[in-house]
């Protein structure tokens, strides 16, 4: 079952402008892994060719984030929102 | 040019003050493709430092949605400088997420705090003008 995705402004481009698109996966990774094979340009903007989450990206399921769950293999019922948001730091 | 509207930069400008003496950060949210700020969203600085700023995910995460169901979407970030300058430092370019928001700063150096903004793109600072409408 396809969950919803949504993207940080920052991703829409590579996306056709969507703000929300729908991905396949039983987990956040292979949602991911969806998400490039449908948009080819996201590949690399949030998972890195180490395979492991981007250091200036959060990505939620719902209101957790993935990292103080499974990171990247944090299992989906298909009833989940995935929001993939950039890291906002500076000085 | 960064448009803001007067409640959402009095705002900014409270949450800046109430952050003090550490660094205090938000997000400004308006229509699509808009240089106009109509809404202030303070979150919490989990970094809790002076000289630097992490904004909390999950308060970027509530403004995120609450924008979105507004119609808008997040166009930029504030953040205090405690001591220093209103201009981006080399954390400030490095760091920027996205060169379509606007990076506006809420300077204490001085007694009466000034409010700065710029667009960073490429690793370029330009400054914009900020128009507080609406008071």
């Amino acid at each position: 079952m396809p969950v919803d995705v949504r993207l940080p402004t920052v991703l829409r481009q590579y996306a056709g402008g969507q703000s929300t698109v729908k991905a396949n996966g039983a987990t956040v990774r292979e949602v991911l892994d969806d998400l490039v094979l449908q948009f080819p340009q996201l590949n690399g903007q949030v998972v890195t060719e180490e395979g492991t989450l981007h250091k200036f990206v959060n990505v939620y399921v719902d209101d957790d984030d993935i990292r103080y769950l499974d990171k990247l293999e944090t299992k989906l019922s298909g009833a989940e929102t995935v929001s993939i948001l950039p890291a906002v730091a500076g000085g | 040019m960064l448009r803001l509207n007067a409640t959402a930069h009095a705002q900014m400008v409270g949450h800046c003050y109430d952050g003090l003496p550490l660094e205090a950060c938000g997000l400004l949210a308006g229509p699509p493709d808009s240089d106009h700020a109509l809404v202030c969203y303070p979150a919490a600085n989990t970094a809790a430092s002076s000289r630097v700023y992490t904004l909390d995910p999950l308060d970027h995460l509530r403004a995120d949605r609450d924008a979105e169901a507004r119609g808008l979407q997040i166009m930029g970030v504030f953040h205090s400088h405690t001591h220093t300058d209103p201009y981006p430092s080399p954390t400030d370019v490095a760091q920027a997420p996205d060169p379509a928001w606007h990076y506006v700063i809420v300077s204490f150096r001085d007694q009466v705090p000034m409010t700065r903004s710029y667009r960073i793109v490429g690793g370029n600072i330009s400054e914009e003008p900020v128009v507080v409408v609406g008071r």
